[in-house]
C-alpha cells in the first residue's frame, strides 16, 4: 500500500493495514541489521494474503458502500481518459451554464465512436467544490439530453457513467426544476433509437443517479453500490437512528451482487482486490473489455428493434403477486 | 421519504386532539378555524375560512372529478408483497389499507369528464405517502396503455410525497423509468396527458411522470419538487425562500400551467379537453 492510501485506510481494513505495516518493519529491520528474517516474512505475508482473502472475499454491503465512496476511488474523467484511445469533452445546457456535476463528450475504442456521459465528483477537496461532489443541477441533465440528442443523430452509441450521491438538493435546483430535468432524460432514454452501455462506477444515488442511468445494458462495478435511498438517510427513517448504517444498506439490496439478482442489472464488472483504486488502470480495462464486448452486440441490433427490446426490458421491472391473500 | 410521513402523522394527530367529539369537528392546520366536519366535507375539504386544501383520498378525488357515477375501476389484480424483505413492509402496506381502504396507493379506471371518456390514474398520499413500488408503477403504466391502446386522454392527479417507495429499493426506481417509457410511448402517438399535482408530490413520482404532462395542473399551496425542504434545509443550512416548493412558486418558474382551486379543477380539465379534442 502506497503512502496516500493509507490515509484513507477503512475501518475493515485496519488489521490488513497493520500487518502490512508489520511486514515493512521486518524488511526494514533485516536490511538494517544484516540480517536473514526471510522466513518469518514469508510467514507473515502469507498471514496476509489470508487475511485479505478473508476480507474482500466476503465484503458486507456496508463495507461496499465505503469502498463505492472512497476517496481515492476512480473518477468518470480518470476512466475515460484510460478506456478511450482519444476522446474529447463538450460543455454547457444551451439553457442556463455547464454543470462541472456532469460531463459529456466524444470518445473512441478502436473504430467504435462512442458519446459519452457521466457525474464527475473531484479527485482533491477543492476539485469537489466545483463539481458539488458530483451532485448534478439540472443543467446537468439538460447538458447530458443535448449530448443524448447528438449522439442519436449521429448514429452514435452512448455510455454513461454513474457516480453520485445524488441530484443536488438545493434551492435553485428545485427553481430550475431538477425533477422535470430527471424526468425528460427518462422519457428520452426510453426511447432514444442508439445503443445505450450504463455503467455503474461508484455510488448510484437514486433517481439523480437513474436521470442519466436508463440503458440496453447496465453494468457495475463490482463494489459501486445503486440505491433509492442513502443507508444514512434509510436508517434515519427506520430506526429513527443515523448510526444504523450497516442494517440499513443490507435491507436496501444495493450491492451489484444483489441487483444481478433482482435483474436490474446485466452483469457485474470485476474491481482488483481491496476495490478500483488499488490498480485504476485494471478497473479501466476491465470496464473498457465489458463495453466492446456489449456494443459488438448491440451494435449488429437495428434501431428500432433496440427502443423495442429496451422498452419491454424496462416494462417488465417489478415484483408483485397476483393474489392479494397469498 | 421519512418527512412527509412523519408530517402527515403530526397533523392526523394534532386533529384528533380537538375533535370533539370523536370525528365531528377539524382544526384547520393553516389557520387553526374550527371547521364543522360536514361544512368541510361539503366544501370539497377546503377550508372555508382560509382557503387551505385538505388531503382528499384517491376515490373522494374521481368522485369529484369525474362525471356523477361514470367511473369504471380497472381491477389489474395485481397486489404488493415484500421482495426485499425489507423491515416492517407488510406492516406498513396493512397500516395503508386501513386508513384508506385502499389496496395501493393508486386507483385507475376511466370514466367520463364532461361526456368525454378518459383514462385516469391517481395515487392517494394517505397510502404509503403516495409512493411509488412495483405495484403503483405497475397499475401507473397499465392504465397509460389503455389511453394509448383506447386513443383516450390521460389524467393522473398525485398525491405523492412518498417519492420512490424505499421499502421496494431499485425495483421502485424502475418504474419510474416504467411510467416515463410509457408516457413517451403515448406522447409520440399523439396522446393527451394531463397531470394534477395535489400536496404533496416529491421525489421519483415528481421525476418521472407526474412533471411531464402536456398540460400540468397544481393546488393551491401544494407542496411540490424532487428534494424534501427538511433534506435540502440539511444541505444548504440557510432559510428557504417564502412560498419555496409550493405550487404558486413553480408556477412563477414555468415548471406548471396553472394553481386551480379544488373546486374549479374539474371545470378547467373539461375546457381544455374541449379545446384540444
Ligand atoms: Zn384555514
Amino acid at each position: 500500500m502506497d503512502q496516500q492510501s493509507q490515509r484513507y485506510v477503512l475501518d475493515f481494513e485496519r488489521p490488513i493495514a497493520e500487518l502490512e505495516r508489520k511486514i515493512q518493519e521486518l524488511k526494514n529491520l533485516a536490511k538494517r541489521e544484516g540480517i536473514d528474517l526471510s522466513e518469518e516474512i514469508q510467514r507473515m505475508e502469507n498471514r496476509l494474503q489470508k487475511l485479505e482473502a478473508e476480507t474482500f472475499l466476503n465484503l458486507t454491503p456496508w463495507q461496499r458502500v465505503q469502498l463505492a465512496r472512497h476517496p481515492l476511488r476512480p473518477k468518470t474523467l480518470s476512466l475515460v481518459n484510460m478506456i478511450f484511445d482519444e476522446w474529447m469533452q463538450l460543455h454547457g445546457d444551451r439553457l442556463y451554464s455547464d454543470d462541472q456535476a456532469i460531463v459529456g463528450g466524444f470518445g473512441r475504442i478502436n473504430a467504435y465512436r462512442f458519446v459519452f456521459i457521466g457525474h464527475q465528483k473531484g479527485e482533491s477537496i477543492k476539485e469537489n467544490l466545483k463539481r458539488n461532489f458530483g451532485m448534478a443541477h439540472p443543467e446537468g441533465y439538460r447538458k447530458a439530453n443535448r449530448l443524448m440528442s447528438l449522439a442519436e443523430r449521429f448514429g452514435l452509441p452512448i455510455i454513461s457513467f454513474i457516480d453520485t450521491p445524488g441530484a443536488y438538493p438545493g434551492i435553485e435546483a428545485e427553481q430550475r426544476g431538477q425533477a422535470e430535468a430527471i424526468a425528460a432524460n427518462l422519457e428520452k432514454m426510453s426511447h432514444l433509437k442508439v445503443p445505450i452501455i450504463v455503467v455503474i462506477i461508484g455510488e448510484g444515488g437514486s433517481g439523480g443517479a437513474l436521470g442519466i442511468g436508463v440503458g440496453d445494458k447496465v453494468l457495475m462495478l463490482e463494489n459501486a453500490i445503486y440505491s433509492v435511498i442513502s443507508p444514512e438517510g434509510c436508517a434515519a427513517i427506520l430506526w429513527k437512528d443515523q448510526t444504523k448504517v450497516e442494517e440499513a444498506a443490507a435491507a436496501l439490496k444495493l450491492t451489484a451482487q444483489d441487483l444481478l439478482k433482482l435483474g436490474i442489472i446485466d452483469k457485474i464488472v470485476p474491481e482488483p482486490r481491496g476495490g478500483a483504486h488499488r490498480d485504476i488502470e485494471k478497473t479501466a480495462n476491465n470496464i473498457k473489455e465489458a463495453i466492446l464486448e456489449e456494443i459488438k452486440i448491440l451494435s449488429e441490433i437495428s434501431p428500432e428493434e433496440l427502443v423495442a427490446k429496451r422498452k419491454e426490458k424496462y416494462r417488465k421491472m417489478g415484483k408483485f403477486r397476483s393474489n392479494k391473500d397469498e | 421519504m421519512g418527512w412527509f410521513e412523519r408530517t402527515y402523522n403530526r397533523i392526523k394527530k394534532g386533529k384528533k386532539k380537538i375533535d370533539v367529539p370523536d370525528g365531528l369537528w377539524t382544526k384547520c392546520v393553516n389557520c387553526s378555524e374550527i371547521i364543522y366536519n360536514k361544512t368541510l366535507d361539503d366544501n370539497l375539504r377546503v377550508c372555508p375560512k382560509c382557503g387551505y386544501h385538505f388531503y382528499i383520498g384517491a376515490r373522494r378525488r374521481i368522485e369529484i372529478t369525474l362525471d356523477k357515477d361514470s367511473f369504471v375501476e380497472y381491477n389489474s389484480k395485481i397486489y404488493s408483497h415484500n421482495p426485499l424483505d425489507f423491515p416492517g413492509y407488510e406492516e406498513k402496506l396493512k397500516k395503508g389499507e386501513q386508513t384508506t381502504g385502499l389496496d395501493e396507493a393508486v386507483v385507475i379506471g376511466e370514466g367520463k369528464l364532461g361526456g368525454k371518456s378518459v383514462a385516469i390514474g391517481v395515487t392517494d398520499f394517505g397510502f404509503m405517502g403516495g409512493s411509488m413500488g412495483s405495484v403503483v408503477g405497475e397499475r401507473l403504466t397499465i392504465i397509460i396503455e389503455r389511453a394509448i391502446e383506447k386513443k383516450l386522454p390521460l389524467i393522473i392527479i398525485s398525491g405523492s410525497g412518498g417519492g420512490a417507495r424505499m421499502q421496494e429499493g431499485v425495483l421502485s426506481l424502475m418504474q419510474m423509468v416504467k411510467t416515463s417509457s410509457a408516457i413517451a410511448e403515448l406522447k409520440s402517438k399523439g396522446g393527451l396527458y394531463i397531470s394534477v399535482l395535489t400536496n404533496p408530490t416529491m421525489g421519483g413520482a415528481m421525476a418521472s411522470f407526474a412533471s411531464r404532462g402536456d398540460i400540468i395542473i397544481a393546488e393551491p399551496g401544494a407542496l411540490l419538487g424532487f428534494a424534501g425542504p427538511r433534506v435540502i434545509m440539511q444541505t444548504i443550512k440557510q432559510q428557504m425562500p417564502k412560498n419555496f416548493q409550493k405550487a404558486e412558486s413553480l408556477l412563477e418558474h414555468g415548471m406548471v400551467d396553472l394553481v386551480v382551486e379544488r373546486p374549479n379543477i374539474r371545470p378547467t380539465l373539461i375546457k381544455i379537453l374541449n379545446f384540444l379534442l
